[in-house]
């Protein structure tokens, strides 16, 4: 808000309208349907061609298609689900962190394809969703392995731990192990695609306002400056949106190994 | 102050979320996640599962075929060990049998030389036996021949009594030759 408030000063309080959380509601494209609902379901669309097509040969000497497919698949299936939930249990999760790993990056680089740059996560229902699923599948399948009692106690006290500091322990673990989890993972993935994008958004309306709408060479000189660091944060928010699917992942995979851990 | 909040009042609360994006967001995700487990994971793992057997066997076929390899090898050299050995021992044998043909052959030319020197000597030996003892009958009878020869002619006539002797002689040659 501080540069946007800086900016609107430069430019001689002409009323630059900074982009803010409206800019992030459009109005629905037919009926009820909107942007980001679309480009949900185009993700989903996307990540099952993509994948069905390098899968479909299953050769032993893999070509382009499949070799890319494989090294996505392999990343996800070793590098976050063998490692950790680990090499007993891990098969069963692998086709929904796969999915979810997929899902959730390419739903990320929506924010910056052309033509469509706009990040669906940035709209806080669907990380919540996400993350919601999460949460059930983790506390289920810790309530499958060690029963209702069992999960609870398996999730509350942390082994070692006894006498009277239970008391504060119990309901802390509780807290942060079963209420906070869903809430951090969805706002964490919500929050970096909100801001990014808004800072994007900033940056491209700023400078735009600045070259155009402006005839003073300083506020020129700033409205470049302005595309620079447009084009800096485009970098920045490719290395994010990759993060934030191997994050979400891999928190998802790692919940999972505690659920089906015998010892907390 | 005043501005956000008026702010927050006319724009939506972007952490307020839509029951709608949970719903969709959540239904669109688990059909994906279904169909990614039914199409698309077993066929990695089935390529996964593949390769592997490939490497693996790979390695047992080319370890079997290492150890073929070296066996026939082994019997090979054994072989060629065992050929050798019999070709020395041929060689030798063939050696032992040639000195002893060539002393056999020099044995039995020998034997034949002195067959036929000493079957030559004794034929020589009857043969001079046999003339000496025809000789000696002809001598003789000769001998009487010519004694009753010149008994009968005239002792008087010399000339005669010498061409007798004559005539005699050369009887004689004309009966050796």
């Amino acid at each position: 808000m501080t540069i946007a408030t800086v900016i609107s000063a430069a430019s001689g309080g002409e009323g630059f309208a900074p982009p803010g959380p409206a800019d992030f509601h459009l109005p629905p494209l037919f009926g009820e349907v909107t942007k980001p609902m679309l480009l949900v379901v185009l993700a989903a669309v996307l990540v099952f061609a993509f994948t069905y097509l390098a899968a479909r040969p299953a050769a032993v000497v893999p070509g382009r298609l499949q070799f890319a497919g494989e090294y996505v698949y392999g990343f996800v299936r070793n590098g976050i689900a063998r490692e950790s939930i680990g090499s007993e249990h891990f098969m069963k999760f692998v086709p929904y962190l796969f999915a979810l790993f997929l899902f959730v990056a390419v739903n990320n680089y929506f924010g910056l394809v052309p033509f469509i740059q706009y990040p669906p996560m940035s709209h806080f229902g669907f990380p919540l969703g996400l993350a919601l699923l999460t949460w059930i599948l983790y506390i289920g399948v810790g309530i499958g392995k060690h029963g209702f009692l069992g999960y609870l106690k398996h999730i509350t006290i942390p082994s070692g731990v006894k006498g009277p500091v239970l008391a504060i322990i119990i309901p802390l673990e509780f807290l942060s192990n079963i209420l906070v989890r869903p809430a951090t993972l969805s706002l964490r993935l919500f929050a970096n695609m909100f801001a990014g994008h808004l800072l994007l958004m900033l940056f491209a309306f700023g400078g735009e306002y600045l070259l155009f709408e402006s005839t003073s060479l300083i506020n020129g000189i700033a409205g470049v400056l302005s595309f620079v660091m447009f084009g800096a944060v485009t970098v920045l928010e490719l290395l994010i949106m990759f993060l934030q699917a191997y994050v979400f992942t891999l928190l998802t995979a790692t919940y999972l190994g505690e659920s089906l851990a015998d010892e907390h | 102050m005043s501005e956000s909040l008026m702010a927050a009042a006319g724009e939506p609360n972007p952490l307020v979320p839509h029951t709608v994006e949970i719903v969709l967001g959540a239904v669109v995700f688990l059909l994906l996640v279904a169909a990614i487990a039914k199409f698309v994971v077993p066929r990695f793992e089935k390529a996964y599962a593949e390769r592997t057997a490939a490497i693996e066997g790979g390695i047992a076929e080319a370890e079997q075929a290492q150890t073929e390899a070296k066996a026939a090898l082994e019997q090979y050299t054994a072989q060629l060990a065992d050929a050798r050995h019999e070709a020395a021992a041929i060689r030798e044998e063939a050696k032992e049998q040639g000195a002893q043909i060539i002393a056999e052959m020099r044995a039995q030319a020998q034997a034949e030389a002195d067959r036929i020197t000493s079957s030559a000597h004794a034929q020589i030996e009857a043969e001079r036996a046999q003339v000496v003892a025809q000789l000696k009958s002809e001598v003789g009878a000769l001998a009487t021949e010519l004694a009753g020869r010149i008994v009968g002619e005239s002792l008087a006539d010399d000339d005669r009594q010498k061409r007798t002797v004559a005539r005699f002689i050369d009887e004689l040659e004309g009966s050796a030759n």
